[in-house]
């Protein structure tokens, strides 16, 4: 406990860091989903290849792909940008399932009453499909950010500034108060997230708090998402 | 591009394949880390899945434990392990075990759920017992879902198992923390390329699992 009183500086630091890497990776991956799973909704075939394609992301584990990247993007072992990129792909091979059956939770009746209304194509997206995918996208992004923000401490054996270094500096000193600091951070960090993303979700959308949830899965044949999500990527 | 040729080069040597240190010892490391770690957790995990998942009880707790522990950043758990037992396996291997239940434990459940109650029903009315309703009708029916969760469990391991080397242990993240001290680029991008061969291997063996595993003539469950 003395240790993380005198350092809070230290802490403070990692944790900035931390966010740094972790805020644009989850904001890039929910804004790329969209597009990709509009596409794919539209393209039956594309479905398939970006399935196949968010399951090979999946499997292939943290720090290997921290180690690959540098080769294709040019960037240093221990840039907060390679590991921001890495951390968009597994966003994106969470978020982009999902974001495609958020859309395809909207049942196609209301949209063609929206364009009978008078709705472009454009204008429909924003005011009735986007909002109505909503809390199936919320479910997504929740995922993603959680373990997106886990993630980024595996960065801290290369050397990226993290909350993850001081589980490698804690390690190395002998500091368990060090590695403890760390993992609570970490997951106080996720949670704290997380819980603002549900207020967002209930300002936002507040007919999908109110009364049962909209596009609740039947239970029969939908494979539970933390099942699903709890895979590689660590 | 000339690194990733040496890291090819690195790759094919082949002195690398023999003795202690060699890649198949590596290798053969990496796969034990994480039956071993699979296993264990299957051992808790799944029986206490398909118990969540059959009664309905304690349910709430399953998905809010698995919610958990997706936070829980793996380093830290191998590192914090590491100082309180020790070097040696169990410390990787505590931290392997706590990683990998959520998985299992989500699969067992809604392998159980994933089951029409109709169907449940009917078992129990042609006089099944409640053991005979979970071994013979829904296992065999949520079996997808439970091969689900030890592809999750089994990819979690693998790569927690990398981290495992950083702590003193072997395994193929031997090599890319041996390159990291070493300013050996091309030695960390080769352990980067086997370890990623590997995720996929066995990702796909289990795959493949899955579909042999899939209840012929019954609605696919995952």
């Amino acid at each position: 406990m003395s240790w993380v009183l005198g350092n809070l500086d230290v802490i403070g630091g990692h944790a900035g860091a931390h966010l740094l890497q972790a805020l644009p990776a989850i904001v890039l991956a929910f804004v790329l989903a969209l597009p990709v799973a509009k596409l794919a909704g539209r393209l039956g075939v594309l479905r398939g290849g970006i399935s196949t394609a968010a399951a090979l992301m999946y499997a292939i584990p943290s720090l290997p792909l921290f180690i690959v990247l540098p080769i294709v993007l040019g960037t240093s072992i221990r840039s907060m940008v390679n590991v921001i990129v890495a951390l968009t792909l597994y966003g994106l091979a969470l978020m982009v399932p999902a974001a495609i059956d958020a859309f395809r939770s909207v049942d196609g009746d209301v949209l063609r009453a929206a364009t009978a209304q008078g709705y472009g194509p454009v204008a429909r997206f924003w005011a009735v499909e986007l909002p109505l995918a909503g809390p199936v996208l919320l479910a997504g992004l929740r995922v993603v950010v959680v373990s997106t923000v886990s993630l980024v401490t595996v960065g801290g054996v290369l050397g990226v500034p993290s909350l993850g270094m001081l589980f490698v500096d804690g390690f190395q000193r002998g500091i368990t108060a060090e590695i403890l600091a760390g993992i609570v951070l970490t997951a106080a960090i996720a949670l704290a997230l997380d819980g603002l993303l549900v207020l967002a979700g209930r300002a936002l959308m507040p007919w999908a708090s109110a009364g049962k949830a909209p596009a609740e899965p039947s239970p029969a044949g939908a494979p539970d998402p933390a099942a699903a999500a709890a895979g590689g990527a660590a | 591009m000339n690194q990733l040729l040496a890291a090819l080069d690195w790759l094919l040597d082949p002195a690398r394949y023999s003795g202690p240190g060699g890649i198949p010892m590596r290798l053969a490391e990496h796969l034990g880390y994480t039956a071993l770690g699979v296993v264990l957790a299957a051992v808790v995990a799944i029986p206490l899945g398909l118990l969540v998942g059959h009664t309905g009880r304690g349910r709430g707790l399953a998905v809010a434990a698995s919610g958990a522990a997706r936070a829980l950043p793996t380093l830290g758990l191998v590192t914090l392990f590491a100082l309180l037992v020790g070097i040696g396996l169990l410390a990787p291997t505590l931290a392997f075990v706590i990683l990998a239940i959520p998985s299992l434990l989500a699969g067992a459940y809604s392998a159980c759920e994933a089951v029409d109650p109709r169907t449940v029903d009917a078992a129990r009315a042609q006089g099944m017992t409640e053991m005979q309703v979970l071994t013979r009708v829904e296992l065999p029916l949520g079996m997808p879902l439970v091969i689900t969760g030890i592809r999750a469990a089994t990819l979690q391991v693998i790569s927690t198992a990398m981290l495992a080397a950083y702590v003193g242990n072997g395994g193929l993240g031997r090599f890319i923390f041996l390159g990291l001290k070493t300013q050996d680029y091309p030695q960390m991008l080769a352990g980067s390329l086997l370890v990623i061969a590997l995720a996929l291997v066995l990702d796909g063996a289990l795959l493949l699992v899955q579909a042999l595993t899939r209840p012929r003539g019954a609605v696919p469950a995952g």
